[in-house]
Formats: C-alpha cells, structure tokens, sequence
C-alpha cells in the first residue's frame, strides 16, 4: 500500500467532485420534470401519449447507458443538417452531451418510480377532491402529487445512487470528474487498489449523505401521517 | 445502409451478429458467477458469525455503491497484477494475463453478485419457517435439507429478482468494451468509426440490446410460470 501516493491522489481525484456533483444535480432536477410529465402520459388515457412513454420507458430501460450516450454523442454528430443547426452548438459539447442523456434515462427510470406512486394514491381521494369541485390540474397539485412523492421517495432515493453511479460513464466521453482522474492517475502511477479506494470512498461518502437525506425527507414527510 | 450491415467481407452484419453472441456469453457467465458469490454472501449475512456478516455487509455497501466503472478499472489494472501475487505464493514465477474475457467476467459478476446477494438472501428468508422444521423432524442432515428442500423453494423465490439482475448484467456488460472485449458496444463502435456511419451502427446496437432484453424478459416470465405451479394459493 502506498499511502504517500494515495495522498496525494486524494488531492487531485476530489477536484473531479464539483463536475461529477453538477452533472447529477443538473440533470436530477431536469430528470424529475420530464419523468412527471412521462408518468403523467403513462396513465393518461389517450393512446399516443401513453404509446409514447411506453416505448420512451422501454428503449431507455433496454439498452446500457453507454450505448445511449454514444448514440447521442457521436451518432447524431453523424448528420451535416444537425451540425449546421443551431442543435450543434449544444451537440459537440460533451458536457452538454452527458447531462443531457443521463436526464433521459434517469427521466424514465423515475417515471416508472413516479407512476407506481401514483398508482398508490387511493381512488376515494381523488373522487373526494371532485366531490369537494377541485379542478384536475388542483387535485393533481393538491392530492395526487403530494401522496406519490411521499410513496416513491425511497425508490427514488435507489435512482439518485445510481445516478451519481452513472455520472463515471461521462469520463469515458473525455470529461474529467472523479473517476476520470481516477483512470489517468492509474494508468500513469499504475496502483489501481489505492487509487480506487480513494476513488470509491469519495462515491460512498456522497452516496451515503444522499441515503441519510433521503431517510431525513421521509421523517419528514411522514410526520403525523396516519399510514 | 443494406450493404454496410451484410455478411462476409463487405458488411458488417456478421460481426455484430458475433458480437451479440459474445455480449450473450459475457452476460451468462458474469450471471452465474454472480450467482455462486451471491449464494456465499447471502448465506454469510445470515449466519450468526459477526464477522462473516460484517464481510458480506462490506462487500455489498462497497460494490452497490461505487461507480461500476471504477470496479472494471480496479480488475482491468489490477486483475493480472493479484493473479500473479497469489502464483507467487504458489511458487509460479512468471508473468499471466488475464484475457479481457475473464476480467469481464470477473468484474461484472461481482457486481452483480452484490445484487444476487440481497435477492437470494432475501429468498431465503421467504421459505417458510415450518419447511426447516419439517426436514429437522425427518432427520435430515444440514447439506441434505439445503439441497433437497430449501434450495428448490429458494431457485423459485430468487426467479423474479434474478429476472431483474440479469438486466442489470447485460447492461453492465456494455462497460467491458473499455478493457477490448469485441461485444456489441465494442463492435459497434468500431464500426462506426471505420465506416463514419456511427448512426447506424449505434441504432443497430440498441435493437440488438432491445431484442436480448425482450427475448430474456419472455424467458423468465415463461420461467416464472412453470416454476410457480401449483403456489397460487400460498400467495395470500
């Protein structure tokens, strides 16, 4: 064990956390707005929207996540009407690339998170909430909303670690973050043991904070509810 | 577009057919490898060794919560590096590499082995409880209680979450084409870089990727199927 260059490393691999944190952050929060309105066409009954979030749901859940970034990131590069679109300014930047396809999947992964919560939210509710004359759009904001993420948070909770989990894959598209320094630091120093423990500590300290977070929300949210 | 996806020399249709077959391969064997250290993990969470348990508890915390990425690159640098170590020991001096096959496998299958433990474990403790007691009364010996009765009702309980660590496997697989093993993401990109027609070959990648995930989820339905005869009352 060579604790002299693990220091080191320690140095250089947490200067990678500020990107691997901005990528999950950035493409959580535009995930969770597209998941809702994927879910929300899921169970909608109109036939091409929810047609449409089926096959969104299926392809993404089907293939790895690093086909689906290359796809986005060199397979629609291919395209002269795309590099010569505005599109491009945004398609040949391999930041914008990576957060863009980690929001489509975490988008359908949560989807299905989102829709079983939804599908939780009991049927009286809902009929009370138009009994009592609220609008959809109200009882979706007021009823619905409210009782699913109070049922999906800790499955969601399983989709921020794996979404932190996947932000390594972007290294592979040249952006340095904690397991892009990482690999350069093995392949030059070759201790790839001591290297990944200080590499894998960093990953399980910010998923462990996510875990307690996650817990403290649901404390939260659960108080005095009668479940 | 027909002439870059035929066979022989002139397309690439055969290759990524190989490919298929290949990432096929890597999946199975990564599964059951995950599956023989899920089985040795689970049945070390539930014994009553403090330190068997701490170890299993270790192993999974680390694996399920690190980049899979980063455990690839700890066996793709360090893979040959503790084989030659422990040959060292053994007295065999010289220098072994791993094929990236094996490294793959290897690392793959302990990844998925983390999630097997907690499926198989969490099968176990589903048998229920008078099934124990009943093989005890009869007088079977531990090994012939955990082959005879517990592990069949356990292969049926596991079949569900097996289902799903297996997707999570074939997936994982396409993370191996950084250590040079030819499966379909490694192909296609090869490919695609000498045709330049990345799109094509990365959509043909995602309907072969479609295709295995459809062909597998058919399989273990029809799988649950016949295994849960006869359990639909035990349901309730």
């Amino acid at each position: 064990m060579r604790f002299e260059l693990m220091y080191d490393s320690f140095f250089k691999i947490i200067q990678g956390i500020p990107l691997t944190l901005e990528v999950v952050f950035l493409s959580t929060i535009f995930g969770l707005f597209l998941a809702v309105g994927v879910a929300l066409m899921r169970v909608s009954n109109n036939k091409i929207f929810s047609n449409f979030a089926y096959y969104f749901i299926y392809t993404i859940r089907g293939t790895p996540l690093l086909l689906q970034l290359f796809f986005i990131y060199y397979g629609l590069a291919q395209f002269t009407f795309i590099r010569e679109s505005f599109l491009w300014f945004f398609l040949e930047d391999p930041l914008f690339c990576g957060i863009l396809t980690l929001t489509l999947s975490t988008a359908a992964y949560s989807a299905e998170i989102i829709r079983g919560g939804m599908q939780s939210v009991a049927p009286g509710y809902i009929e009370a909430g138009s009994s009592m004359g609220m609008s959809k759009m109200l009882r979706l904001r007021k009823i619905i909303l409210p009782i699913t993420i109070r049922q999906a948070l800790p499955a969601y909770g399983n989709e921020l670690i794996l979404m932190v989990k996947a932000t390594s894959l972007i290294s592979i598209v040249t952006l340095m973050e904690i397991t892009g320094i990482a690999r350069t630091i093995i392949s030059k120093t070759y201790a790839p043991v001591e290297i990944f423990i200080v590499a894998g500590s960093i990953y399980l300290l910010i998923n462990f904070i996510i875990t307690r977070f996650i817990k403290y929300t649901e404390y939260r949210l659960n108080h005095g509810s009668i479940q | 577009m027909m002439e870059l996806l035929a066979f022989g020399d002139t397309g690439w249709g055969d290759e990524l057919l190989l490919s298929m077959v290949m990432t096929i391969l890597v999946s199975t064997s990564s599964l059951a490898f995950g599956l023989v250290i899920g089985t040795i993990f689970a049945s070390f969470k539930l014994s009553n060794s403090y330190i068997l348990k701490a170890i299993a508890e270790f192993y999974t915390t680390v694996v399920r919560g690190v980049p899979e990425l980063l455990v690839i690159y700890l066996l793709f640098f360090g893979g040959s590096g503790a084989v030659m170590y422990v040959a060292k020991i053994f007295g065999h001096m010289g220098y072994i590499e791993l094929s990236p096959f094996t490294i793959g496998t290897i690392a793959v299958g302990a990844i998925s082995g983390a999630y097997s433990t907690e499926v198989i474990r969490g099968a176990i403790l589903a048998v229920p409880k008078g099934q124990f007691e009943a093989a005890r009364t009869l007088g079977m010996a531990k090994y012939a209680m955990s082959f005879k009765v517990i592990f069949p009702q356990v292969a049926r309980l596991a079949l569900p979450g097996i289902g799903n660590v297996w997707q999570v496997t074939l997936k994982d697989t396409a993370l191996i084409s950084v250590t040079g093993l030819v499966e379909i993401m490694r192909q296609s990109k090869i490919a695609a870089g000498s045709t330049h027609e990345p799109f094509i070959f990365y959509t043909v990648a995602i309907i072969l990727y479609l295709f295995i995930t459809s062909i597998s989820y058919q399989f273990f339905n029809r799988a649950e199927t016949k295994f849960s005869k006869g359990f639909v009352r035990e349901v309730s």
